[in-house]
């Protein structure tokens, strides 16, 4: 029977088996349970997943159980896992290595052989939720008759969809039947969707996901004795929230459901990743089906999504870049070589200034001080970081004495003296060179020779501030991104002269700060607002030429970007997108051209192109219309498409030539950082591959 | 009066101070090849005492005023002050506080006494008292460094602190006391404990504990592992003698090293009272008492004397007796003093250390939670005594009454 697998098994033969291990427990009532620990023998720090040995393993070890139930042996099976984790889902890297149909397949339905058995094993099986349970390992888990959750399992979801597959190891059945479709699509759809959101073991159990919910002290002792007294008859189990779709009523729950979660994914995706969509067809189609039945459209679905570009981005831009890439930064010196940073200077007390200050003393709980050129600049900025300060109290996540702690470590001053004892003084104030250059002298002047200089500057040249200093060898771009407690991303730039020991300290601090930090050359813009400004500038030219409004805003739907190019462009401000434009253009020239048209709207003081309508339909701004100069070149949404994906490739190739960044893994792990691209576009480049961008511009690929 | 009716709390006295229930995990023996290597000492402590609250859903948990918890080594899984740890561990309010407390194999029987005082006194009403030692994770005497002054000034014969040494010790002084004698006991604390498992006397009080080993699925245990049921005479005298050649002393005739926890919850009468709970014994009085430490096994003598005149009562008012079988030379002893038969009924009716083990600092409940069961089988017994040795030298001994005997709480 496992003849089918055998190469399945082959091609994973560096698997890190995750091994099933039991045990015969006689329970108090005398019943006869095998409890069966899934475990792959390593510490916490490496969960236990799913390959295709470990499921071989778990299979003939359910199968060898369930000839013992037939022979009268045993009265239930228990399964749990090693502290921590039921189990983690499928093994990413085994299943980014399924490129063909036949292996995919062979994956999807090794996986369905195995769970069936705890399905049908011939006693009651349990399954014993003591820790983190995703995707794979939740689906164990509602395969089982019985279910009970630990009050500190920790995360426990359905998360496929937004890593390109559907829970079809008949998770996506057998959910909506259990706990209803409503609650079941959120766990589906939009938790995945909604920053990957999992569930609590207390949660789990509100939904009925579990039958029981008991402390973690002694929850395999409570748990084994729930299954005492289901075997005994001595507790019944009811779920209120189980459903059955052949009920015509319910059967059209399952539909309205659905349609509510393809809203939601519609407003999120615009049909742009094809894994949520998929999940939603099977979860339709799975309505008046067996579970048997609805197992081939999961393997179908399986197979197919397993042959996408989109799973296979998902996957590198998963594993590769933000586990791996992101906690690893490559060119990053030895962290040996970082100096403690104790102190810490804001320059500047506006809303940038003040959101670093509140970041710093968050994360490092140090001194940190800002300054401005007046007082009530001062006041404003300390205002708005207590103000902040107090949010997080009342949200419930700062105590009032981490509270009281920080607002004791934050002040404000009118004069650059009080940075004399700092370790790190960053500015963040008016995108002006000889501005910042004038602050540097001055911080220069009252600070340490070692103490770092730091520059939050998106477009100018971090070298052009340092010419003038005495120290330019502590000097580095610390480059943010608003919101800046919530955007992942920093970029670290050096110049010639930045000694490595600074750059070394600022990612150690940027890890302190829980940053994604990659690093930059100094070159304009570094490098997400190049790929962004870029990708504005050629539809803003589109636009410029003559093509109307909504064709050049919808042109990239199909790549499913966070948002449209114009809802950016009104984002980030027009002023400072044109200034940041000016400062490309003058580095890079044509290729970032600076546009009449958006030149107009800040002068007519118009801040955006669509405003919606009395109906909510968006509709071009009547201000704005009056300002604009189209030219009579119109392009189709397809020829702009395909413009900007051959002027990414380019800007890209331009940027790993000239050594901004490493390789084009940081651009990628940089767009979906920085900037939220979607991981289905693996961040950027290989989706530029993939529609022969780079080819067409660059002559290669980027990636192989 | 039935052994499941509640007492009169008219009998209580607002200061009485009863034992309302015990549990305890089953024991394990020491070792890599023991059931609990792998587990920590903290986590079993937190098992008997999740599984205390579980019986007694009567008692709020805010209203415990006190988790005293001995382990005779107070490093490791077993630091960091182990009646607080195991408190907060078993999610009991922050509000409750926990101490750790060391009188070696006496550490869960002051656990109960030095709360007792407590309650006596007025300062507390709600008590958790237990004990633990893992003596797989901590080798008995681990991390000692005893005095020089010991042995230059005679103090302590180095050779007292080896227990098994002060049970040969014992053996020359009472030369009545044969190999033969010792093993005979043992043989009948292995019958008796596999007769009271048979009779379901020992499980109602034990609580599964699932452990780990390393390599393996996680194991539920119900029941103790150092028992070997069915040893004969003829096993034991195969036995060597460890700590002397031609001694007396066998692993046969004494307590294994062994892994396990115990959990007692004590109260005022009033707390009883008002929290509608049924004592199984009440404090009538406890001692303990020093005696030369190269014979501490003679420890329960003196440490008895004392609490039978506090109580005043002679031995004959006695009607069970749970003592602790470290050694049966040391039992022996006692029962010869007082010229008590070493097959008398009265004495350890389910068996004792020798066959159950003996994880150091957690033993004193377990005499107090099989003694309480004693109590409720035998309503015709007023009085019980709980009784162990205690290393360097000392012994302990509580004396209880039965609530369900006629004359409860009556002044005698």
């Amino acid at each position: 029977m496992t003849q089918e697998f055998t190469a399945l098994a082959e091609l994973m033969h560096d698997e890190v088996i995750t091994h099933s291990l039991t045990r015969d427990i006689t329970l108090v009532s005398g019943k006869k349970l095998v409890l069966l620990t899934l475990d792959n023998g390593l510490d916490h720090r490496k969960p236990s997943t799913l390959g295709p040995n470990t499921l071989l393993e778990l299979k003939s070890t359910l199968t060898a159980l369930s000839e013992r139930a037939a022979a009268g042996e045993i009265d239930a099976v228990a399964i749990t896992g090693k502290p921590y984790f039921l189990v983690a889902g499928a093994d990413l890297s085994a299943v980014q290595r399924l490129n063909d149909p036949q292996a995919a397949t062979a994956m999807a339905t090794l996986g369905h052989q195995t769970y069936d058995l705890l399905a049908d094993l011939g006693v009651p099986t349990f399954a014993l939720i003591n820790g983190l349970s995703l995707g794979g390992g939740l689906e164990i888990a509602l395969a089982c008759t019985y279910r009970t959750v630990s009050r500190s399992a920790g995360a426990l979801g359905l998360p496929e969809s937004f890593l390109g597959l559907i829970p079809g190891w008949a998770g996506i059945y057998r959910l909506p039947r259990l706990i209803g479709p409503e609650a079941a699509m959120k766990v589906i759809i939009n938790n995945p969707w909604s920053n990957n959101r999992t569930l609590s073991g207390a949660e789990a159990f509100e939904l009925g996901i579990a039958d029981a919910l008991y402390d973690s002290a002694d929850f395999l002792e409570r748990s084994l004795e729930f299954a005492d007294e289901v075997l005994t008859g001595r507790r019944e189990v009811t779920r209120p929230n189980a459903v059955d779709p052949a009920d015509e009523a319910v059967a059209q729950r399952f539909v309205d459901a659905a349609d509510q979660a393809q809203a939601f994914i519609d407003a999120k995706l615009g049909g742009a990743a094809p894994a949520p969509y998929k999940a939603l067809e099977v979860f339709r189609q799975g309505i008046g089906r067996t579970q048997k039945e609805s197992a081939q459209l999961e393997i179908a679905a399986l197979t197919e999504l397993m042959g996408t570009n989109e799973f296979r981005n998902t996957i590198y831009a998963f594993l590769d870049l933000v586990q791996k890439r992101g906690k690893r930064p490559v060119g990053a010196p030895s962290s040996k070589l970082a100096r403690p940073v104790t102190k810490v200077g804001v320059v500047g007390a506006g809303l940038m200034a003040s959101q670093l200050a509140l970041l710093f003393v968050r994360r490092l709980s140090v001194p940190v001080v800002i300054t401005d050129l007046d007082q009530s600049r001062v006041d404003k900025g300390l205002a708005y970081i207590h103000g902040e300060l107090d949010k997080l109290q009342a949200k419930g996540r700062m105590s009032q004495d981490k509270v009281n702690r920080a607002k004791a470590l934050v002040s404000g001053s009118i004069s650059k003296e009080a940075f004399s004892d700092a370790d790190f003084v960053i500015e963040a104030v008016f995108e002006e060179l000889t501005v910042k250059q004038q602050v540097f002298a001055e911080v220069e002047a009252v600070v340490s020779s070692e103490c770092i200089l730091a520059t939050n500057t998106s477009s100018l040249s971090v070298t052009e501030m340092g010419r003038n200093l005495k120290h330019p060898e502590r000097l580095v771009g610390f480059h943010f991104f608003n919101p800046v407690a919530v955007m992942p991303l920093l970029e670290i730039a050096s110049t010639q002269w930045t000694d490595e020991s600074t750059v070394a300290t600022a990612f150690a601090l940027g890890k302190a700060l829980r940053k994604t930090c990659i690093r930059s050359a100094d070159a304009a813009a570094f490098i997400v607002n190049r790929v962004l400004l870029r990708l504005m500038s050629e539809v803003q030219a589109a636009f410029d030429e003559g093509t109307d409004a909504k064709t050049a805003d919808n042109a990239l739907a199909p790549m499913g970007l966070p948002m449209t190019p114009f809802t950016l462009l009104a984002m980030v401000g027009l002023p400072v997108a044109q200034h940041v434009t000016e400062s490309l253009h003058a580095a890079f020239g044509e290729r970032f051209k600076v546009s009449a048209n958006v030149q107009h709207l800040i002068d007519a003081k118009v801040t955006k192109v669509w405003i919606k309508d009395e109906q909510g339909q968006q509709q071009l701004n009547p201000e704005a219309v009056a300002v604009i100069e189209q030219g009579d070149q119109p392009s189709s949404a397809e020829q702009i498409l395909l413009r900007v994906q051959d002027a990414l490739a380019e800007e890209i190739g331009l940027m790993l030539a000239e050594g901004v960044v490493a390789e084009p893994q940081d651009v990628d792990l940089a767009m979906i950082t920085g900037a939220g691209w979607p991981m289905h576009l693996g961040g950027i480049t290989p989706y530029l591959d993939q529609v022969g961008a780079s080819e067409r511009v660059n002559g290669r690929k980027f990636h192989g | 009066m039935s052994a499941n009716t509640p007492v009169a709390h008219d009998s209580l006295a607002a200061r009485d101070v009863v034992f309302i229930d015990g549990v305890r995990t089953p024991f394990g023996k020491a070792g890599e090849k023991g059931i609990y290597h792998g587990t920590r000492a903290d986590d079993l402590a937190v098992k008997a005492v999740k599984a205390l609250l579980k019986r007694n859903p009567e008692v709020p948990a805010e209203r415990i005023d006190e988790v005293a918890m001995a382990a005779t080594t107070q490093t490791g899984d077993q630091g960091l002050t182990i009646g607080r740890t195991v408190g907060l561990l078993s999610g009991l309010p922050k509000s409750v506080p926990g101490f750790a407390i060391d009188r070696m194999c006496a550490g869960a029987m002051t656990a109960v006494t030095s709360t007792a005082g407590g309650i006596a006194f007025g300062a507390y009403d709600v008590v958790i008292a237990g004990g633990v030692e893992h003596m797989g994770n901590h080798p008995m005497g681990e991390g000692a460094d005893p005095n020089p002054r010991f042995l230059s000034e005679k103090i302590v014969d180095p050779q007292a602190l080896n227990m098994g040494n002060t049970a040969e010790n014992l053996h020359d002084r009472f030369p009545a006391i044969t190999k033969e004698r010792a093993d005979r006991y043992a043989v009948a604390s292995q019958a008796k404990l596999a007769a009271a498992y048979e009779k379901g006397q020992i499980q109602p009080d034990l609580t599964p504990v699932a452990a780990k080993r390393p390599g393996e699925g996680w194991m539920l245990n119900t029941v103790d592992e150092p028992p070997r049921p069915g040893t004969t005479l003829e096993d034991l005298a195969q036995l060597r003698t460890p700590f002397r050649a031609h001694g007396h002393v066998t692993a046969g005739n004494a307590a294994g090293l062994n892994d396990g926890a115990t959990a007692a919850l004590l109260t005022s009468g009033a707390a009883a009272r008002e929290l509608g709970l049924s004592p199984k014994m009440r404090m009538v009085s406890f001692s303990f008492a020093g005696v030369e430490p190269d014979v501490m096994g003679y420890g329960p003598v003196p440490a008895t004397e004392k609490a039978l005149a506090q109580a005043g009562l002679s031995i004959d008012d006695i009607g069970l007796f749970e003592i602790n079988e470290a050694f049966a030379v040391q039992v022996l002893s006692f029962l010869d003093y007082y010229g008590i038969d070493q097959d008398d009924p009265r004495v350890n009716r389910y068996g004792g250390a020798i066959a159950i083990g003996h994880p150091l600092a957690s033993s004193g409940v377990r005499l107090m939670t099989q003694l309480a069961r004693q109590f409720a089988e035998d309503p015709s017994v007023r009085y019980g005594v709980t009784t162990m040795c205690i290393g360097l030298g000392m012994g302990g001994t509580v004396i209880w009454e039965n609530p369900n005997h006629k004359d409860f709480g009556s002044k005698a």
